[in-house]
């Protein structure tokens, strides 16, 4: 009978989670304010239905309570974050926020299922991390000065990495973590903030070539000590975000253009430099021929993908802990064999909505320090997804980079909330900016109405 | 623009998942690393392996108690090609791991069994294997060590492999122990017909002969007196049997396999274009086989010695070659140059007969042209009526090969025997490849295995 509901929960879970990307979809689309509201509430109580099916499946499987009460803890924190951000924020960005709720309950979910010791952990620190970034909206609009202090971001960025590289811990052939007490923490993970915070902070001042030269130096400073640490996927991010910014800032192909040959020139040199890259890049090119070795770990991958197929397995019906380092950098693929294909593919499109949320946030807001950052952090994100689904699925060569939101990590899920937040704080800008626009509209109109009324009485005197 | 960037990367990036899951997935899972499969078992019951006419060559009875036994009925007559299933997976038991544990059953007899917690049954996989030829191939290689591989030429299907000697895959589990003994040092688990490397002997101047044929368009004034033997520098080659051919020209030289001549050939050969001609014949690369396989090697290089050059052109020397290598060169000349990618599977089946996938027949590429292919036919076709493989002829039908004694060691008396070629009568004709450890020469022991191989093909087309 178990069996049974765990066949026809895989269909369930399908049918749901694409509901749900339609919906994602449809909220680009211009509709009245009514109408938009039952979207999102739509949204929530497939999350929410997806969310109970996925524990209620677990527990028949391994009858064990503890999944229950963690299921209740989780439905807390996550209602409580979708209806608190709406007390506090009416005017909040609804598709991100489902968005993020809706991805942090599905690496509850798979989490849970590899490791549920992790699973707790992650919840805790994500629970703090939520409660925290509540007020991330309200720093950004009440401290202007955040936008005038560019060195101070780029030096204690690169601080931060450099000091990796010298006490840093090493983990699978990369300098990834520094120790604090029992904490392990990825610094990268939050200077990608303050690198964007520092390159908007410069582009938005200046994109006079001598600047955009200073600025481009201190950027490929921390792409470099990244290289130093082996942090590829990092290194690859900053280069990617940075260029993008760069473009739209100075409005100028040949800096693009240019910047790609570079990342391009580096990306060579890089190959012959270091065996890693090599490794890497053979592991991706013929997987199976070194299966025992370096190829091991893509082929595990292949195998839960391949073997989930379009329906997937089921939860807890396929071997996802057989990949190595699956919690962290093989996620999708876990996904992907008991969820399916198909919700796989959904799971890709709600993140490729997200990011064109970002980038819409990002276009509309007229400060430039603003959009910069907007723009900036939506391409790590984007970028990030594409990175590690596409090195899962080798389309491209794995270059070890979490799926954000869902990954296990501390510092992963911290930087990613808080980036959520720093845009929804943008957002909010932006809301509030044409609010006033809005207002000031009204209030020329009815000046000029008034006038109008005057010279008219004025003519009306005068004609008697 | 950036976000179409994006949106376009990301639009690849599920575009290459589809063609994954909907291209790839199959070969992927299938892979005997892949310990996934063994979950499946859990749910499913596995699937029959059946001969092409149906036969069962391999099945699951499920005991009173629930146990599972496999079994196979003609034991080790398909040893090598069926596989075995009990200690990892080889043959066809591997290659179609997955379809035999996978059930397409009537989607509501599949829920009835879950709610009863039984298994489902597996899709059963019929391959392209024709009982009478097997057992034919089977029986005629007798108590020899060898191998046999029989392929229809224009699909490229495989209709037999027999590789001896064998073993009884019903007692692979019990017998494991004694099976990789030391005593048993003979390999029986190993496919000879796809994975053992032989010397091709004679069977390889149909190499040469094309080699010759492309690097002098004028071939046909070849002339040659043959005096049974030649010797350059200091190494001397002999025509088997110490014959002395006489006048010979190219065809003559060919049919009756003599040594002198092709050694003189041999000489005259630019060894970079014969490589590069053997290349082209799938020597040194990877060959279009869905079961485990050695590579053939050819190893002649510009600058070899004279003794290297002569031996290399009458199948000694350094090259190696499967017989499934050689029959799949043999099935080219046989459909007009056009090589067909051998395989096993005809189609799957659910239990109950419904059709779930076919399997067609796929061109692997020209290794010749079709005019190559058919000289080197009528030069076969000489053997068979004026030379070596005269054992072949009058059988009522045409028959095109070529026969080899491949010495392997310096004990001259030693010698592997070869035969390797194709009824030639224009219709779903097939190719024979027979390989006798050990034995003697090829027209003595190779092509009598061949003969009953024909005939018992013969008998069945009518």
């Amino acid at each position: 009978m178990t069996n049974l509901i765990v066949e026809l929960s895989k269909f369930a879970f399908i049918i749901l989670i694409a509901l749900y990307t339609l919906l994602s979809f449809s909220a680009f689309k211009k509709k009245s304010p009514g109408e938009v509201n039952y979207v999102w509430k739509l949204q929530n109580l497939l999350m929410f239905f997806i969310h109970l099916l996925a524990y209620v499946v677990m527990y028949l499987q391994k009858e064990e309570i503890k999944l229950l009460i963690f299921y209740l803890f989780q439905l807390f924190l996550l209602q409580a974050v979708v209806v608190m951000t709406q007390v506090i924020y009416p005017q909040i960005n609804r598709l991100v926020l489902n968005n993020m709720c809706l991805l942090l309950a599905i690496g509850f979910i798979m989490l849970t299922r590899l490791s549920y010791d992790r699973a707790v952990r992650q919840f805790q620190i994500a629970a703090a991390a939520l409660i925290l970034a509540m007020v991330i909206p309200v720093l950004i609009r009440k401290c202007g000065f955040l936008t005038k202090i560019p060195w101070v971001y780029g030096i204690a960025g690169l601080i931060l990495l450099a000091a990796v590289v010298v006490f840093g811990e090493s983990s699978n052939g990369a300098r990834l973590s520094l120790k604090i007490g029992s904490f392990a923490l990825q610094p990268s993970e939050f200077v990608k903030i303050t690198f964007v915070f520092f390159a908007a902070a410069r582009l938005s001042k200046s994109t006079a070539f001598k600047d955009v030269v200073l600025t481009t130096v201190m950027a490929a400073l921390h792409v470099l000590v990244l290289v130093l640490s082996r942090d590829l996927g990092g290194a690859l991010l900053f280069f990617v975000a940075y260029l993008v910014m760069l473009y739209v800032a100075a409005k100028k192909p040949l800096y693009f253009i240019s910047g790609l040959g570079a990342g391009c020139a580096a990306a060579y040199a890089g190959y012959h430099l270091f065996s890693h890259v090599r490794v890497r890049v053979m592991a991706w090119s013929d997987p199976f021929q070194y299966i025992d070795n370096e190829g091991y770990q893509i082929t595990q991958s292949l195998f839960a993908i391949g073997t989930g197929g379009w329906l997937g397995t089921g939860l807890y019906q396929g071997e996802p802990n057989k990949i190595p380092v699956v919690v962290e950098d093989f996620m999708f693929s876990a996904i992907a064999e008991e969820f399916g294909g198909a919700f796989a593919i959904c799971l890709i499109l709600i993140c490729v909505s997200c990011f064109m949320m970002f980038i819409n946030i990002a276009m509309q807001i007229k400060n430039d320090f603003y959009k910069y950052t907007a723009l900036g952090l939506g391409t790590l994100y984007g970028f990030q997804v594409f990175l590690t689904i596409g090195g899962a699925v080798k389309f491209i060569p794995s270059t070890g980079v979490t799926l954000p939101l869902i990954s296990s990590g501390g510092s992963s899920i911290v930087a990613t909330i808080a980036m959520f937040a720093i845009i929804q704080g943008m957002y909010l800008l932006k809301e509030d900016e044409e609010l006033r626009i809005e207002k000031e509209r009204k209030r020329n109109a009815r000046a000029k109405a008034k006038k109008a009324r005057a010279a008219k009485a004025e003519k009306t005197k005068e004609r008697s | 623009m950036i976000t179409y960037l994006f949106t376009g990367l990301f639009a690849l990036l599920i575009g290459y998942f589809v063609y994954f899951n909907a291209v790839l997935r199959p070969e992927v899972i299938n892979n005997p690393y892949n310990s996934r499969q063994e979950n499946f078992a859990k749910r499913v019951v596995r699937g029959k392996i059946l001969a092409s006419d149906g036969t069962v060559l391999a099945e699951t009875k499920t005991a009173e108690d629930g146990t599972e036994i496999r079994s196979y009925p003609y034991g080790n007559v398909y040893a090598h090609v069926t596989g075995y299933s009990t200690r990892g997976r080889t043959g066809i038991e591997s290659l179609a791991n997955f379809e035999l544990l996978t059930s397409n059953a009537f989607f509501g007899e599949q829920i009835a069994n879950e709610l009863k917690e039984e298994k489902n049954i597996g899709d059963n996989v019929v391959t392209t294997l024709d009982t009478k030829l097997q057992e034919t191939a089977y029986n005629a290689l007798g108590n020899h060590k060898g191998a046999v591989v029989v392929l229809e030429a224009e699909t490229g299907r495989v209709l037999a492999m027999v590789s001896k000697p064998d073993f009884d895959p019903n007692r692979v589990n019990e017998d494991w122990e004694s099976l990789n003994g030391e005593e048993n040092s003979d390999g029986v688990f190993y496919n000879r017909a796809m994975q053992g490397q032989y010397p091709p002997g004679s069977t390889f101047k149909v190499v040469t002969l094309l080699d010759y044929m492309r690097e002098n368009p004028g071939y046909e004034d070849f002339h040659f007196q043959c005096s049974g033997s030649m010797t350059e520098g200091n190494y001397t080659i002999r025509c088997y049997g110490k014959n002395a051919h006489g006048n010979e020209d190219l065809k003559k030289a060919f049919a009756k396999s003599c040594n002198t001549a092709f050694s003189s050939i041999g000489l005259s050969l630019d060894e970079d274009v014969f490589k590069t001609n053997c290349e082209s014949l799938l020597f040194n690369s990877e060959l279009p086989l869905d079961l485990p396989y050695s590579k053939s090697a050819f190893s002649l290089k510009g600058g070899a010695a004279p003794a290297e050059q002569m031996m290399t052109a009458i199948g000694q020397g350094e090259t190696l070659v499967s017989p499934m290598h050689m029959a799949m060169i043999m099935s080219a000349v046989a459909n007009d140059g056009i090589l067909m990618k051998p395989y096993f599977l005809e189609r799957v089946e659910t239990y109950s007969g419904d059709l779930v996938k076919n399997f067609r027949p796929s061109v692997y590429g020209s290794l010749m042209t079709e005019a190559e292919a058919e000289i080197l036919t009528e030069y076969m076709r000489a053997v068979v009526t004026e030379g070596t493989g005269s054992k072949l002829d009058n059988m009522g039908f045409f028959v095109a090969g070529k026969t080899g004694t491949a010495e392997y060691s310096s004990d001259k008396s030693k010698s592997h025997a070869w035969f390797a070629g194709f009824s030639d009568t224009g219709e779903s004709d097939i190719v024979v490849c027979v390989l006798v450890e050990e034995a003697g020469s090829g027209s003595e022991y190779a092509v009598p295995v061949a003969r009953e191989i024909f005939n018992a093909w013969n008998m069945e087309r009518e």
